[in-house]
């Protein structure tokens, strides 16, 4: 599968870019809506979902040593990074031509 | 205090807004055992509940760990009845969702659809079986009779079933043109 093809989720982007440090569940959870400022609240269900798709594709990988669910800390790989950066790519395409198209960019 | 409510539920989303319409009243689900719900005192409005169910039974390794991990989340597992969990949260502590997005919901709810597939046909062949063994080779009418109820029971799975397959529809349709 070609990884990069496709629009990452809104959940999987900001999951992404919460790891780039070490985070455990409730911290990504709490850290998404506070990047979002409040709009995204990542349900616990959704969220082990993804990080167990994201664990196995190898954009994430588990960080620290414990063994308690609760606690276990998560980061993004060089993979993921790599994902990110293509994600940013074309939502900066997405951003630029919606701008140019309806007017809110004169460039 | 404790107060106990028999009640038999098939919608597994009406069965949440009931548990949150009795939370409202200052009636905490403690307990669940099959259509027995055992409440006690609380706040009025305290808790927020949410009813899943998971791939294996909940009291599975692999459950316990998912358990573990939304109790991680600052909600607190309320109670499980075979793969059905229970889990509530404070409602000070904001907002309580277990499947925040479509594609997750969609296939929560495939989860639910195949369980009560399952369920329709084990009572639609329970239900064939006992009638066919009720006709001969002599009459026996009491298994008809049974074996008609159990007929009648697996239809309406079946039927909720299909309830189900007309919501995943309409998710679907919505996942098409949103990235919710």
């Amino acid at each position: 599968m070609a990884d990069t093809t496709g629009a990452l989720t809104e959940a999987v982007y900001y999951i992404l870019l919460s790891l780039f440090k070490p985070m455990h569940g409730y911290g990504i959870m709490q850290n998404v809506k506070a990047l979002s400022r409040g709009r995204v609240s990542l349900g616990a269900g959704t969220l082990y979902g993804a990080i167990g798709t994201l664990l196995e594709k190898g954009w994430i990988c588990p960080a620290g040593n414990t063994k308690d669910d609760r606690k276990k800390e998560y980061v993004i790989t060089e993979t993921g990074k790599t994902i990110v950066n293509a994600e940013l790519e074309r939502l900066e395409e997405l951003l630029q031509n919606g701008r140019r198209i309806t007017g809110g960019d004169e460039s | 205090m404790k107060h106990v409510i028999h009640k038999p539920y098939f919608n597994w989303e009406k069965e949440e807004k009931w548990l949150n319409e009795m939370s409202a009243k200052g009636l905490a689900l403690v307990r669940y055992t099959w259509c027995r719900y055992e409440f006690e005192d609380s706040a009025p409005g305290e808790y927020i509940y949410r009813i899943e169910l998971l791939d294996y039974p909940a009291l599975s390794l692999t459950s316990r760990r998912y358990i573990r991990f939304v109790e991680g989340t600052g909600a607190e597992f309320v109670s499980s009845y075979f793969r059905w969990v229970y889990f509530r949260k404070k409602a000070a502590d904001g907002h309580f969702t277990l499947h925040s997005d479509i594609p997750s919901q969609i296939s929560h709810n495939k989860k639910v659809r195949s369980f009560w597939l399952g369920l329709a046909l084990l009572e639609l062949s329970a239900g064939l079986l006992n009638v066919s063994l009720g006709l001969t080779p002599k009459q026996n009418w009491f298994q008809i009779v049974m074996g008609g109820l159990l007929f009648v029971m697996g239809w309406a799975f079946l039927f909720w079933a299909f309830q189900i397959t007309r919501k995943i529809r309409r998710l679907r349709k919505e996942q098409l043109i949103l990235d919710a």
